[in-house]
């Protein structure tokens, strides 16, 4: 099963914290791959806040292409990290190319769009590069959004960590997601490799949704860009969570009674009673059919973790509100590695009904039961 | 035979019929049940003549002749009083006696059941035994990819939804600004199909009505009966069980009369309004109750004369174009509860149903779409449109499916599966097939008999004399005589039998395949079947 790490801290902090996290998880996975989603970043890349980064894997030629593609486009890049490392791959890793997080300046008449329009043009052009990308095999993009970086690579974290340089300071994030395993249900590929991510919402889950065939088949249908791929039955979750938010305009508080609805008789005193009842039927192609554990990050910086009812073991979130950083982990050795100066008696494992949300100032973790009254529009 | 009686083209042999009597002379004790119980009069008793010749040894002595007489069962071979093997002569045999036998090289009878010009009409369903929903298999096992379930341990949403469900946004939106909501019921996913009384005899209607009041009350299932068209009894419409009734209006309207001066005095809204377009056995055909059925209770409660013959019309007098049809339908009827009732068209699968859903999904008032295969069953209809009129379920719910899957509305029209579902016996494993390739539920009928009344119907040609008020069995018979036979307790308890054990199946079925928390709608991943052609025309996996 797939070992899911994620840190949120004050200041910025070096990805290979979480990475290192995930070593110590290492049994429980086999060692296939890693994704990391940085936002909130430090480093260089701080002060291009508004602009939007593309993050993937390219050849030369590839490079060259997506340069001449956004220059169409009147995208002129600002800053750019350009990673081609200078050893042998670690075993089971190919040899791709160039590492590359280039911060593009948004044309003058895309800055005078409404903000559902720009991204929505953003995720476009993603696509579009992915889809060029996958004609010539020269090109992966793995997300283009301000303050947001991908990075996604077969092989074991650790090694791949220190072959990538992950350490690297314009690599330094408040908010990062990291996930060790390739998916292995369905085809190895680096765009079925999670966190998944689509206009700032990111989110990993380890498990199998088998629900997934009707959730996508539903996202599909909903007329809204960017919800294609799916090549892990993960991606839904991230798709979900941008729909509940975005689109419908809940909190992600209310994230999990899309997901995972409750049944009649946990609804039966709930004060929201009516409209629970009436969200569940509606979204009933969103119900997800578990063990999933999803722990994601909005783009305001706060994080969260769910999991469904047939989860046997529970992620745990914990952390130190005096240094400002909490850390959510599938495993509880994953926790103890990344922030032992903590208090133990307040870590917090979710239970079906639970919803764990540490905001961007990192003081404490604030736990949503279903069962509460509901806090809906953002 | 004798030698001088004149052969006509009808003149058949018992060896020309179908169904040949086996009698036992041994045995028999010339008790006259089986003659009298026999609801074709196939048989009747039979006076033997029987020459004997002594041939003694020697040569002295003559041999001589002498005649005896001797009784028992004599088959008829008038094509019309062949047996229509349903061996209730068995039944009713005290010493196993006799018993009706198939000859499936005998076929000289379909060539003579036509005589006066009439076309042959029967109940039954179409006499084929191929299922393509039997050859589907669940493939998708969890196993270490996601523990699988355990059917008997875990908890299962098996309801599903009957109704307009609003999209995401317009649900939230018409939350926000109190605006209306269509009217949505939780049932669950095995509704009794139409069967409407007077097709069916009294005392299988109250069977099939207190298992329905027994799943709902005591068991927790919320389980639906559909009236089928023939109106419903008034202590029914006025008593609180009417919620979980669907009313079925169809294109003679009877019984609506009595519904609509009902409407006042109901205690309970009904579950559903299903508007009968077509049924599977009978495409493009109405609904008829043989004269031999309408008796006064019948008469009463449709509002007709009794002892004349009601064939419903092929397509609603008031329709003139599917707008028509359809929508202004859909909204009078929902117009008469107050917009409270769920109202559905029931329509045959035909290459046209697509025309049908479409037409829906623009119309916000639509609660769903019933679509009724080639396999479903009748009370009556003609022969020939049993067995060659019409279009198999499975592509059709298919194709409805993905067409709704297109247009982003595959939660807010639920669509119900009909038609041959269960039947080999193969109740859960044929309704799972048609969940997972897009139905929100199924309706059954003939397995209702078969299983809670001991129907002996089945797609070899047997017995299927529905229409003409003999059912040995009184399922469908209006006959007192024959229906004090059906004691509907006893079918209460076999409708709850076959309900929890349906129940149970579906949760195997579904426990495997890791789906608990809803109804596995159109999770056509899990499906796969060994027939290439097929397969691609529903898009499920191939296996070998």
């Amino acid at each position: 099963m797939c070992r899911l790490f994620a840190l949120t801290s004050r200041d910025p902090v070096s990805p290979m914290r979480a990475i290192d996290a995930l070593n110590v998880m290492k049994e429980g996975h086999d060692g296939s791959g890693v994704g990391l989603f940085l936002s909130g970043l430090g480093g260089p890349f701080e002060e291009f806040g508004e602009c939007p980064i593309l993050s993937g894997i390219f050849s030369d030629s590839g490079l060259k292409r997506v340069f001449d593609y956004m220059s169409d486009k009147g995208f002129n890049s600002k800053y750019s990290v350009l990673f081609t490392p200078e050893t042998e791959p670690p075993l089971g890793t190919p040899k791709r190319g160039i590492y590359a997080s280039i911060a593009f300046e948004v044309p003058a008449e895309m800055k005078k769009l409404s903000k559902d329009d720009l991204g929505s043009r953003l995720v476009r052009i993603r696509l579009d590069l992915r889809a060029m990308g996958e004609q010539k095999n020269d090109i992966m993009v793995f997300s283009f959004w301000p303050d947001t970086i991908m990075i996604k690579e077969v092989g074991d974290p650790l090694a791949i960590g220190e072959y990538l340089r992950l350490g690297r300071e314009e690599l330094y994030a408040r908010h990062i997601l990291a996930q060790g395993r390739q998916n292995t249900n369905y085809a190895i590929n680096l765009y079925a490799c999670h966190p998944f991510f689509i206009e700032g919402v990111s989110t990993m889950t380890n498990g199998e949704n088998t629900a997934f065939v009707p959730i996508r088949e539903y996202l599909q249908s909903r007329g809204v860009t960017g919800y294609e791929g799916y090549n892990s039955d993960s991606e839904v979750f991230t798709h979900i969570a941008h729909f509940s938010t975005k689109k419908l305009g809940l909190d992600i508080s209310a994230y999990k009674h899309v997901i995972t609805p409750m049944n009649d008789d946990e609804m039966a005193g709930h004060p929201d009673r009516a409209f629970l009842s009436g969200l569940k039927k509606s979204c009933r192609k969103l119900i997800i059919d578990g063990p999933n554990c999803v722990i994601g990050c909005l783009d305001d910086g706060s994080m969260f973790m769910v999991q469904d009812r047939k989860k046997l073991r529970p992620g745990v979130v914990g952390g130190n509100p005096e240094i400002g950083m909490y850390a959510f982990s599938s495993e509880i050795c994953g926790l103890n590695a990344a922030i032992p100066e903590r208090d133990k008696s307040k870590d917090f494992q979710p239970m079906h009904l639970d919803t764990a949300i540490v905001r961007p100032d990192c003081r404490e973790v604030t736990k949503c039961s279903q069962k509460d009254p509901l806090r809906l529009q953002r | 035979m004798l030698a001088e009686r004149p052969i006509t083209p009808s003149t058949l042999s018992v060896k020309d019929l179908p169904w040949q009597i086996k009698w036992d002379i041994n045995t028999c004790t010339k008790c006259g049940r089986c003659t009298s119980v026999c609801p074709v009069n196939a048989i009747e008793l039979g006076v033997f003549r029987k020459r004997e010749i002594n041939a003694p040894m020697g040569l002295s002595a003559k041999p001589t002749t002498t005649f005896s007489t001797f009784y028992g069962i004599r088959q008829r071979t008038d094509p019309a009083y062949s047996c229509i093997g349903c061996a209730m002569c068995n039944m009713v045999c005290p010493n196993n006696a006799i018993r009706p036998e198939r000859q499936y090289d005998s076929t000289t009878l379909e060539f003579q059941n036509n005589r006066g010009g009439q076309s042959r009409t029967r109940g039954g369903r179409r006499n084929n035994s191929e299922s393509l929903l039997d050859q589907i298999k669940f493939i998708r096992i969890s196993m270490l990819t996601d523990p699988a379930l355990d059917a008997g341990r875990h908890e299962f949403e098996m309801r599903t939804l009957l109704g307009r469900v609003l999209s995401p946004e317009a649900e939230l939106k018409a939350l926000r600004e109190n605006g209306w909501m269509p009217p949505v019921r939780e049932i669950y996913p095995l509704v009794i199909g139409g069967m409407s009384f007077g097709a069916l005899s009294p005392n299988m209607w109250e069977g099939i009505q207190m298992a329905v009041a027994y799943l709902n009350e005591e068991l927790n299932m919320p389980v639906r009966v559909c009236t089928g068209e023939g109106g419903c009894p008034p202590r029914l419409l006025r008593s609180r069980f009417l919620k979980y009734v669907i009313l079925q209006i169809a294109s003679g309207y009877f019984g609506w009369d009595e519904i609509i001066h009902a409407i006042p005095e109901m205690k309970e809204d009904p579950c559903a309004v299903e508007i009968k377009y077509g049924q599977g056995a009978k495409p493009g055909d109405g609904g008829l109750l043989m004269w031999y059925k309408v008796n006064k209770l019948i008469a009463a409660i449709r509002g007709v004369p009794k002892g004349v013959s009601l064939p419903s019309p092929p397509t609603h007098q008031t329709q003139y174009s599917i707008e028509e049809s359809v929508a202004k339908m859909i909204q009078s009827m929902s117009m008469a509860w107050g917009f409270r009732v769920p109202v559905y068209p029931k329509i045959s699968a035909s290459s046209t149903s697509m025309a049908v859903l479409n037409n829906l999904v623009r119309n916000p008032y639509a609660a769903g779409l019933a679509i009724d295969g080639e396999d479903g069953g009748t009370g009556a209809a003609y022969n020939i449109s049993m067995n060659h009129m019409g279009h198999p379920i499975a592509s059709s719910i298919r194709d409805c499916y993905n067409a709704l899957c297109t247009a982003g509305a595959q939660n807010e029209i639920p669509l119900i599966a009909g038609g041959g579902i269960g039947k080999h016996g193969n109740l859960a494993a044929n309704a799972a097939a048609l969940i997972m390739l897009g139905a929100s539920m199924v309706q059954i009928g003939k397995y209702v008999m078969q299983a809670g009344a001991g129907c002996l119907g089945s797609e070899k040609d047997r017995c299927n004399v529905c229409n003409i008020g003999v059912c040995p069995k009184g399922i469908t018979s209006q006959d007192p005589r024959l229906y004090r036979r059906l004691d509907p307790e006893k079918v209460a308890e076999r409708v709850v039998d076959f309900y929890l054990s349906f129940d149970t199946e579906l949760r195997k079925v579904f426990a495997p395949l890791g789906r608990s928390t809803s109804l596995p709608i159109g999770m056509s991943d899990a499906l796969g079947i060994s027939d290439k052609d097929a397969a691609d025309r529903l898009g499920i996996k191939y296996v070998i």
